[in-house]
């Protein structure tokens, strides 16, 4: 910048000059380049970029593969078996494909999709295998839904504990495949079955059994994800999906599935996800239950006095969410939230409520009802009817404490 | 699909013949797109869909039992095979301890073999879900084992390799004797303790909370 630009500028250089304007924005880029970001900052926009007026200077030409900001990081938080979707930082009811959450048993497969097969065989007319060009010549579907995993709630007893590590394993996608009941009737599945057993071709040949029911009903093998392929970290080149149930059971890298006239008991569905209630372990617990969080104001947040909207999503497995009450006097008293359209079917809905927080210190929680009428409990009314704390399909309110600072951390409820 | 399918499920059936009058007006409504429609057995977006879409391939059942290796609680799917648990024991020492422990007990993923240290109750720890309290039926065992394990190398081991593990963990868990063999024939017999402690989820939605 020259003296002359700066004249230019008339009454606005007298007060604040612009070279103490960008010297600011240029601060700040380093700022979060150094606490931030590092190098990939430094690498995909140079700091010096940051130092200039951009409307004095030509941008970046057009890219073959867009790019986030490098100001934005969401990022996964990855433990030995997962990685969960940091949904504190996201926005409405989509999750960016590479913030899916990630939970897989032994590793993401590399397929060709050129050699993959899909067999189905077991009590059919005809056992048959189809390729991915095959399944993609199909009548296609297209549905918006979450998709979760069941072992999806962590607590934190000093209260400092992100939305994404309480409940990241749910994400959400639009899945686009071909029905699973096109392909029974391809391959003409029998009367008499009533399980099928789905495969995938990890290292952990996952299998679970699924009844024959939800594949006639709304399975879908899904190829693409949010206008793409799946991504290899959810199933490419295709999986199973299945609309409201739990994570586990919509197996990735799909490439066999068979017909059957019992469930195969597969160390998935007895050993591992199955939950104690009272003295018996519950098995097949398919359905997610409704369950709602307010994503913002959560902790690691902090807030200031005046006008909050608060933010959430809200979800079911047994159908549409019907209602959000929010409460910002730790559970005393309920208000609507508003929803925002679209209110789909087993899928996250995104609620808000406007509250003027006056610096007192509360505690703001959700609460959802879907419309089977069932509305989500507190963790004390889960463990007292099931007569256990933990394990899977738990789906407790979850509250977020206020105090007079601004600081919000986890309560449990 | 067999038209032995359509006639167990009359709702299908339903759904196939009414609305092909509403659907086929005009020039589709001819007999032959009339006869289309009766032969489609599911659902409404379904009706103009051909018989068949003439996509994939059939496949022999050479093919099918290269892939097809899991086993069912009544034992379909077992191969042949044998093992005793002191055959697995030296197996196990060899190929699964680092991960699971000197004798199934500790080790970083998790004991497989009932013991006071994996069962007791401690604030610190939950209550570990070994083979003998957890697992309700002994054809999981091996079909797991099969498929999953070891986990750096898994489908690595033979059928008879798994026979062998699988009778070396069962008897450490106190369910089969040292010298009991596992084979098709008795592995499905073995009546694991968790057994009766499994049920099947009966949530229906409502305002009940379990």
């Amino acid at each position: 910048m020259n003296p002359q630009e700066e004249k230019k500028d008339g009454v606005i250089a007298q007060k604040i000059t612009r070279r103490a304007l960008l010297g600011g924005a240029a601060t700040a880029a380093v700022v979060i380049v150094q606490t931030a970001s590092g190098k990939a900052v430094q690498a995909a926009i140079p700091e010096a970029k940051y130092l200039e007026d951009p409307t004095k200077r030509p941008g970046v030409p057009p890219g073959e593969l867009g790019t986030r900001s490098s100001f934005e990081k969401p990022l996964k938080k990855i433990s030995d078996t997962s990685s969960r979707t940091p949904l504190q930082d996201l926005y409405g009811i989509i999750t960016p494909s590479d913030l899916h959450y990630e939970r897989h048993h032994n590793g993401v497969p590399a397929i060709d999709p050129g050699t993959y097969e899909l067999l189905i065989h077991g009590m059919v007319d005809k056992p048959m295998a189809f390729s991915l060009s095959d399944l993609k010549r199909f009548p296609s579907v297209s549905r918006i839904c979450f998709l979760e995993c069941s072992g999806n709630y962590r607590s934190q007893a000093n209260g400092q504990i992100a939305p994404q590590e309480i409940c990241g394993l749910t994400s959400q996608s639009e899945w686009i495949g071909v029905k699973l009941s096109t392909l029974f009737r391809e391959v003409g599945v029998s009367p008499k079955a009533t399980w099928f057993l789905a495969e995938g071709s990890d290292a952990a040949v996952m299998t679970r059994s699924v009844p024959v029911s939800k594949g006639w009903e709304d399975a879908v093998i899904a190829y693409a994800q949010n206008g793409e392929a799946i991504r290899p970290e959810q199933g490419y080149p295709a999986r199973l999906f299945l609309p409201g149930w739990e994570g586990n059971a919509s197996v990735k890298w799909l490439r066999r599935i068979e017909l059957s006239d019992a469930p195969f008991m597969t160390r998935e569905e007895t050993s591992k996800y199955t939950e104690p209630v009272r003295d018996k372990y519950r098995q097949f617990s398919f359905v997610m239950d409704a369950r709602s969080i307010i994503t913002y104001p959560a902790y690691p947040a902090q807030v200031q006095k005046g006008w909050i909207e608060i933010r959430g999503i809200a979800w079911s497995g047994r159908g549409k969410v019907l209602q959000v009450e929010v409460s910002t006097d730790a559970g005393k008293t309920w208000q609507q939230a508003h929803l925002q359209p679209p209110i789909l079917d087993k899928a996250h809905t995104y609620f808000r409520y406007l509250w003027e927080w006056k610096g007192e210190e509360t505690e703001i929680m959700s609460r959802v009802t879907d419309e089977t009428g069932y509305l989500q409990p507190t963790y004390r009314q889960l463990t007292e009817a099931r007569g256990a704390s933990g394990g899977y399909h738990f789906n407790p309110i979850t509250a977020w404490w206020i105090g007079r600072d601004g600081k919000v951390l986890f309560r449990s409820t | 699909m067999t038209n032995g399918f359509m006639l167990k499920l009359p709702k299908y059936l339903f759904f196939a013949a009414l609305p092909a009058a509403v659907v086929c007006s005009g020039p589709l409504a001819g007999s032959k797109a009339r006869q289309g429609v009766l032969s489609m057995p599911t659902h409404q977006d379904t009706l103009r869909y051909p018989r068949t879409f003439g996509l994939g391939r059939v496949v022999s059942q050479e093919e099918i039992r290269k892939l097809d290796i899991d086993v069912r609680p009544d034992g379909l799917g077992l191969p042949p095979g044998s093992g005793q648990a002191a055959e697995g024991k030296l197996l196990y020492a060899r190929k699964c301890a680092v991960c699971h422990g000197e004798g199934g007990v500790g080790g970083p993923s998790g004991s497989l073999v009932t013991s006071t240290t994996a069962t007791a109750p401690s604030p610190q720890r939950r209550t570990e879900k070994t083979i003998g309290t957890y697992w309700p039926y002994a054809t999981t065992v091996f079909d797991y084992i099969r498929r999953a394990m070891p986990f750096n190398e898994p489908g690595s081991l033979s059928n008879q390799e798994v026979y062998q593990l699988t009778a070396y963990l069962l008897h450490a868990n106190g369910v089969i004797g040292e010298q009991t063999v596992m084979d098709a024939e008795s592995l499905p017999r073995v009546v694991m303790p968790a057994r009766e402690r499994f049920v099947s989820d009966d949530r229906q939605g409502g305002p009940e909370i379990k």
